[in-house]
């Protein structure tokens, strides 16, 4: 026990030490989390639409305006022909090309119907897809619109109506921050967590100090334990930043709880924290860890369902996340603050992360030899 | 005579196909300074990592301070000092906090860590440098201050893997007041070198040719064995015929 004080005595010493190291560890989350959220959602936004209006009607004007008010389209050049408008596309300067035919406000109303043509830049499938769904979806708002001006209101309508109106549950406005933030910060706790372990032994293993360090009497699990505890402590405090930004900057407080939170937090960093250490017993120098470290954590983000959602990965994807520790992190950080699940929602998530974190820390105990 | 406190018989150490240390057998009794002579690569620091618990033999026996090095590394840690040939102590950690952790480590009470510290500091004349961090010291200073600390717990059998490499001569010289000192204490010190001048400070050396001991008698023996001067020239006669390409 005395022994276990002394390593942690030096361990926090060399951390408080190392400055530059320090002021990475408190602004890193911090920077992170003000710029990705902003950054990096799933908003198809600034659609380029190159509208080819044939009629320049009122009806048109109209139907162009509307289109604009949507927020999601910028208008390109305006052109005369397709044929000019293509060459936009062609371009890459204009993703949706809405040709508005000559007449299309008389005939629309004279014969209650009128053709418009869309065609979209697929390279970018996403933006593709969802540029056109919402330009169907103001072309017929825009056509409801002008239904109810023209037609009286009749006892029966003349067509049967079903109208879908859509709740959308737990996050309302359909923020995309509330669905990132909690995430990002799952993505922060492990890059802290797995990366400072790691190069902590590795960096003993280049100075020498590891060796004169296996030449005392040292306990294996005392060593460890004085590596381990100072980067758990370190990864709540990244954690305790994190929730910081994200009630007082992104206004997101979480529903259920953050005792549950932080239980959770302590659990998952000693697993992170395993890899950390094992990466550390076979690499022999700090590059090595770094690659290592690196390339583990880029699947895990990857495979972790931050940007992809783990229902739309390939079954055999699907399969790899479940050894994922992050893809748990990620769930239970959205599920206990957007949802306000409980400790009963998340207890796989518990026995899953609990028992990664004991294979590999056992690993990395077993693989750790004071006597080669 | 004193006891034997180190015993190697046909100790070996295999890494794949290739002889790091072939059979070699001595004793060392208890006091004496036993130099450990041999070309780069020759097996010397292998052979100490064998005996200090860091590394496990492949064949042969040994005991140090009474404990087998195949099944009781762990006790021989807590009985013997040792330097590694790499500089290392923590160099981001003041010369005070080093000796503090070291001592803490060993199981040194607190005021024993207070007296030894106050003690070590005073030896060496680095009042002034307490609160500096080791990175910031000379080398010559660094490696006394790895000497002591190596020697915090009173072991009673010290290993030092070239502890003068790269240190000015004046230095030198402190250093080996220091080893005679530990000697006077009755430590026994297992020390390697390359320097020929410090070969004939020690009680008794072996000089080590590809991973075998060619010769093993004081330094005065040896000389007259090989009709040679010096030590220079007792190494060269032996080391001349080594097959392994200096690493």
């Amino acid at each position: 026990m005395r022994t276990l004080l002394f390593l942690l005595r030096k361990e926090f010493r060399q951390i408080f030490r190392n400055v530059t190291i320090l002021r990475m560890i408190l602004l890193m989350p911090v920077m992170q989390l003000l710029i990705l959220p902003n950054a990096a959602n799933f908003e198809v936004k600034n659609i380029t639409v190159c509208i080819v209006d044939h009629d320049h009607s009122v009806g048109s004007q109209r139907l162009v305006t509307s289109i604009t008010a949507s927020g999601y389209f910028k208008l390109a050049l305006a052109t005369p022909s397709y044929r000019d408008a293509m060459q936009l596309i062609e371009a890459d300067k204009a993703d949706l090309i809405l040709e508005i035919p000559n007449g299309f406000d008389r005939n629309l109303v004279r014969d209650n119907k009128q053709t418009l043509f869309i065609a979209v830049n697929a390279i970018n499938g996403v933006k593709a897809n969802l540029g056109a769904a919402y330009l169907n979806t103001i072309i017929t708002q825009y056509n409801a619109q002008l239904r109810t001006q023209w037609i009286q209101p009749t006892r029966f309508g003349p067509v049967s109506q079903i109208e879908i109106s859509a709740l959308n549950k737990f996050n309302p406005y359909l923020n995309y921050k509330v669905y990132m933030v909690p995430g990002i910060m799952a993505f922060l706790v492990t890059m802290v967590a797995a990366y400072l372990s790691a190069l902590n032994i590795v960096k003993e293993k280049e100075s020498g100090t590891i060796e004169q360090i296996n030449v005392t009497p040292i306990r294996k699990y005392q060593f460890i334990l004085g590596k381990l505890i100072p980067f758990w402590v370190l990864g709540l405090v990244v954690f305790t930043i994190g929730l910081l930004v994200m009630r007082f900057v992104y206004g997101i407080v979480p529903e259920g709880s953050v005792f549950l939170l932080y239980g959770f937090a302590v659990v998952y960093i000693f697993s992170v924290l395993g890899m950390g250490l094992l990466v550390s017993t076979y690499a022999e120098t700090q590059q090595q860890a770094m690659f290592v470290a690196f390339f583990f954590i880029m699947i895990f983000i990857m495979l972790g369902g931050l940007f992809t959602s783990i229902d739309s990965m390939p079954a055999w994807a699907q399969v790899i996340t479940r050894f994922n520790p992050v893809r748990y992190f990620i769930e239970v950080m959205r599920m206990v603050v957007i949802r306000g699940s409980t400790f009963d929602d998340i207890k796989m998530h518990f026995l899953a992360v609990i028992g990664m974190g004991i294979v590999l820390n056992g690993w990395a105990v077993l693989n750790y030899r004071k006597t080669s | 005579m004193h006891d034997v406190v180190i015993r190697t018989q046909e100790l070996s150490k295999h890494f794949g196909a290739f002889v790091a240390v072939d059979k070699i057998s001595f004793d060392v009794p208890a006091g004496e300074i036993f130099g450990f002579l041999g070309a780069n690569g020759a097996g010397k620091t292998t052979a100490m990592r064998m005996l200090s618990g860091l590394s496990r033999p492949t064949s042969g026996a040994a005991t140090v301070a009474g404990f087998d090095v195949f099944t009781q590394p762990e006790e021989i840690k807590r009985t013997i000092g040792y330097m590694s040939q790499k500089f290392s102590l923590y160099e981001d950690l003041t010369v005070r906090e080093n000796i503090t952790f070291f001592g803490g480590i060993y199981g040194l009470s607190d005021s024993a860590i207070k007296e030894k510290s106050d003690l070590l500091i005073e030896q060496l004349g680095l009042q002034g440098e307490v609160k500096k961090l080791v990175g910031s010291l000379p080398l010559g200073w660094k490696q006394k201050l790895a000497f002591s600390v190596a020697m915090i717990h009173d072991p009673k059998i010290v290993f030092l893997d070239e502890p003068t490499g790269g240190v000015d001569p004046l230095t030198r010289r402190q250093f080996w007041e220091l080893i005679y000192a530990a000697a006077d204490r009755g430590v026994t010190i297992f020390v390697t070198t390359h320097y020929m001048d410090e070969a004939e400070y020690c009680h008794r050396v072996s000089i080590m040719v590809d991973g075998a001991i060619k010769a093993l008698d004081t330094p005065r023996d040896l000389k007259q064995t090989y009709q040679a001067p010096t030590m220079d020239a007792v190494f060269y006669h032996l080391a001349r015929g080594a097959q392994r390409s200096a690493d």
